[in-house]
Parts: C-alpha cells; structure tokens; sequence
C-alpha cells in the first residue's frame, strides 16, 4: 500500500520539486561548460604558440666564415638549454631577404643561425653574452617574445576562466542551499516528527540531499544539452588558430575538439554540489535538536 | 548506570527553556525527582501549565535537563551523545499533545513510520500495521489522510504509530483530549492491554475524570514540582 510515499515520508518530491532550482543550475552547468570550452581552448592555443616561440631566437653572425659559424655552433651545443642550433644556408637566406633588399649580388648577409630552445622560460639574453664572447659581433635576438607574451596572456584569460568556474561552483553551493533551507522550512515539522521517532541525522539528511542530487544532475544536463551547439561555434571559432582539428570533424563538426570529458563531468560535478550543499544544511539545521 | 527496574529516573531536574533574548528563561521543572518502574502505569496530572509535556518531551529527549539527571531505559539523557539517542528514541513510543501525523502520508504510512526507520520489510511492515489498524479500529481508514479523518480517528492513528513497534515506554499526553467519553474509555482499555503485554506506561491529563476510570499511581505536578504521589 502507498509505497510511493512510504519511501517519501517528507514529501520532498512536492517541497522540493522547485523548476526554479533545476532551471539554476541548468544555467550554471551551461556556464560551466563554457567556462570548461574557454579554458581548454585557450590551454590549445596556449600550446600552439608556446610551440612556435620555441623556435624564435635566432642568433646573426656578421661576417659569417665559417670558423666564426662553427665557433658559435660549438658554444651553443654545450648550452643546456639549447635544443638545437642550424646555420641558415645563405641561398635560403638570400631568398627570405629578396623581397626587401632586392637583387644585391655585393652585399654581404651576417649568417644567421636558427636557435631551438628546450623550454620558453631559458634565459635568452645568457646565451647571447656567451655566443658574443667567442665570437665578438655576434646579436642574439628573440622575435619569439611577442608570442610569449600571447602565451602568458592565454595563461591569464585561461586563469580567469577557472575562476569564473570557481565562482558558479560557490554560486550554485549557495543555490542549493537556499532550496534546501526552503524545503526545511516546508516540511520543519515533519522533520521533528522523524527526528522525535529516532531517524538519525543521516537518514533525515540523507532523504534531502538524494533530492538535491537528482535535480542537480538533471539540471545538469540540460545545461550541458544547450552548452553543445555554443561549443561548436567556439570550436570552429578556434580552428585557424589550432589547425588539425579538421581531420577528425564529422558530419562537418568539430567533434574530437570539444572537450568532452569536463563536458561530462558537469552533471556530476552539480549532482556532488547538490548532495554534499544539502547534507550540510540539514545537518546543521539537526544539530539544533538534542 | 541504571539502578534495579526502574525504566525512567529523575533526580533533581531542573529544566527552563532558553529565553528569547538568550540565556535561559524561568525555570518551569524544579527538582523534580521520581523513578517509573519497569511495567508501571502511571499518571501524571496537574493543572495546564504544570509542566507535563516539558516533563514528558525530557522523557523521550527531546529536551535536556538544565540541571539535575534525567536516565531512560539506562541512558543519562543529559550527557548522552547525540548520537546514542536516536536508538532511545526508538524504544518509547510518543502521543503528542497536538498529535502530529505527517499530513501528506496516509494513515498507514503514518503508522508505518516507525516500522521503516527501524528497517522492517515491506512484506512485515504491512502485516504489523494491518494488525494495529484493526486492533485500534481504523483498517477501513487506512488509505485516508490525517485531514480526512476525525478528531477521534486522528487521535488512534497517532496511538497506533507510537505502539505499533511495541516500544518498552510509552508515553501520552492528554491523549483524549479530541474524543467524546466512549473513545476515551476504548483508548484507556487499549492503554491498560499495552500495559498488561509489558509496556511501562506515563498518561499525562489534566482531567482528573479520566484518571478516576483507571486505578493507578499517580503524580500531581505543580508549578513544576511534583506535590504528592498518590493511587
Ligand atoms: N517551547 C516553550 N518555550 C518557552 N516556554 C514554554 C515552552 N513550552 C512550554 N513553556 C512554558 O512552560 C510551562 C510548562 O508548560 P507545559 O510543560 O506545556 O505544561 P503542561 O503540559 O502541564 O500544560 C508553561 O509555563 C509554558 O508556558
Ligand atoms: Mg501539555
């Protein structure tokens, strides 16, 4: 007999049935989505650019014989930090330099050497003092620093992302938490009744935050639905800048590029907000009873 | 802890409740001393105000003592751990004053309630309570809810709740207060069967017409103080 209710003694499916609170955190995991998309797309960029920095320094030697060249190629291979160094060939160097300085059969180019570093942070300006002291006119340069700025600055927009994910985290906490102190007050004396017949301070908690749960993971994932086509406008958006994508697109989207495990985790990072957000709220409201 | 059969035990209890501005208000239990024996029936009676339902609400700890020792069925409820009460709570079976069925579950899942929080089957849960209805009269109600039903039909499903799992302590405050003498008189027997299949038992009434249908001792609370024992 009446079963239903038997397993929902304080009527939570009517006290907390509240579409506002699924309809929050709908919105929130939507948020969160694009917050996740923003991060891992700035974190692909990000890497792209770091990649192209690595090959930035290049170092100019004037009056490029060959000892002066295998002189600097020397000190440069006993510097950890160099991944590797490549004298340009003259003919390529000639051809780069054709469309500014036009056929100049009688001047002579410093020979250039390409520089690949281990790691962006190494520090430039070291490995120029050291190629100038063997060999004396030698100028290192580091035209990859503006892209090591776009980088840092990826890193920033990259930071306020996860913050902005912080932030609907504590907002969506303090979303159930003001559905569950409305619930409790509903229901307040259901709740003495149960406590008076004995229930423990999980089994009444636990009742609320099963609820919250189920209508936070549902929330969820309709946040999750409507986040999908903004993550292929994002994802096609970034596809000049990332390249490659387009060889697992399917059907004309970018499918492999989107991240889809944060994607997944959203309903059940909101489910966790719910449960945990919930057990604590009543809880405490318990603890007031002896 | 607990001495030689005696099921609840005062010594000295104080008890205020706590004010509205903080602290503590007056106190409304003042020394209060008395031991129930095992298998006892007892009746508490005094005029409104006396003290009865905070008397009794320190019997099944829903409140602590403010001063002095309050132990139930071996357990000091003013420095038990929170945790050990709710396994008390379960033992005493309670008939509030103002009833207090749940109001959106049906007779039966009201009745059932304590028979779920202590983990019964489903198959066992429905036998127990069919039982109970009928014995107290209301297996034909048991779809209805709490709004559905009379005063005096509200009044049995809320003794069926408190006895239906055959609590060691039961304890019932003016629990004829919503019916016409003939209810009262059923419910009186019903309490007296409890009390013969064991069941230590504490009737708080202010009608001392009642009381003078079922010998037994008695306990006259005044002011919060306990003025004479009597039979
Ligand atoms: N929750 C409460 N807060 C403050 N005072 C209360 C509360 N409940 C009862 N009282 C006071 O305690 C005294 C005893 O009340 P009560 O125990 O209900 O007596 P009785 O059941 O004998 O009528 C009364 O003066 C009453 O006003
Ligand atoms: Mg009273």
């Amino acid at each position: 007999m009446s079963n239903r209710s038997g397993r929902d003694p304080l009527g939570l499916r009517r006290a907390m049935s509240d579409r506002l609170l699924q309809a929050l955190i709908a919105a929130m995991a939507l948020l969160a989505c694009l917050g996740f998309a923003a991060a891992r797309g700035v974190d692909a960029l990000g890497e792209r650019w770091r990649l192209g920095a690595e090959a930035a320094v290049t170092i100019q030697v004037p009056d490029p014989t060959r000892t002066r060249i295998a002189l600097a190629l020397g000190v440069l291979a006993t510097l950890p930090e160099v991944a590797d160094a490549n004298p340009v060939d003259p003919e390529r160097l000639a051809e780069l330099l054709r469309p500014w300085l036009g056929e100049q059969p009688n001047l002579t180019l410093p020979g250039v050497i390409e520089v690949q570093l281990r790691n962006l942070d190494a520090d430039v300006a070291l490995i120029g003092d050291r190629v100038a002291e063997a060999v004396p006119g030698a100028v290192t340069e580091a035209h990859g620093l503006w892209v090591g700025r776009l980088a840092a600055l990826a890193a920033a927009v990259q930071g306020v992302a996860y913050a902005a994910l912080l932030l609907v985290g504590l907002i969506a906490v303090a979303v159930v938490a003001v559905a569950t102190r409305a619930a409790l007050a509903a229901r307040q004396e259901s709740v003495a009744v149960l406590h008076q017949l004995g229930a423990t301070d999980r089994e009444i908690a636990g009742r609320f935050a099963r609820r919250a749960m189920v209508l936070a993971v549902c929330g969820g994932v309709v946040g999750v639905v409507v986040a999908v086509p903004a993550f292929f406008l994002l994802a096609r958006l970034a596809q000049p800048f990332g390249a490659e994508v387009t060889a697992e697109s399917l059907a004309g989207l970018p499918w492999g590029s989107l991240p889809w495990r944060d994607i997944a985790t959203v309903p059940l990072i909101a489910g966790a907000i719910g449960w945990v957000t919930a057990q604590s709220v009543v809880r405490v409201w318990l603890a007031r009873m002896p | 802890m607990e001495p030689s059969g005696a099921v609840v035990r005062f010594d000295e209890v104080g008890f205020s409740y706590p004010a509205p501005g903080g602290g503590h208000g007056p106190e409304i239990l003042r020394g209060m001393s008395l031991a129930l024996d095992d298998g006892s029936f007892t009746w508490l009676v005094g005029p409104s105000g006396a003290g009865k339902t905070s008397a009794l609400r320190l019997m099944h700890a829903a409140l602590r003592p403010t001063r002095g020792e309050v132990a139930v069925l071996g357990v000091t409820i003013g420095t038990a751990a929170r945790r050990a009460l709710p396994v008390l709570r379960r033992k005493i079976g309670v008939v509030h004053q103002d009833l207090r069925l749940l109001p959106h579950l049906s007779t039966f899942d009201n009745v059932a309630l304590p028979l779920r929080l202590a983990r019964r089957s489903e198959a066992r849960v429905a036998q127990e309570v069919t039982e109970m209805l009928t014995w107290i009269g209301l297996e034909h109600r048991a779809s209805a809810r709490p709004e559905e039903l009379s005063g005096g039909e509200q009044q049995r499903a809320a003794i069926a709740r408190a006895v239906v799992s055959r609590p060691a302590l039961l304890l019932a405050d003016e629990p004829t207060g919503n019916v016409d003498a003939a209810q009262a008189r059923r419910l009186l027997a019903l309490f007296a069967e409890m009390n013969r299949l064991g069941t230590t038992i504490v009737i708080a009434t202010h009608s001392e017409d009642l009381v003078g249908r079922f010998p037994a001792p008695m306990m006259r609370l005044e002011r919060g103080r306990i003025l004479g024992h009597g039979a």
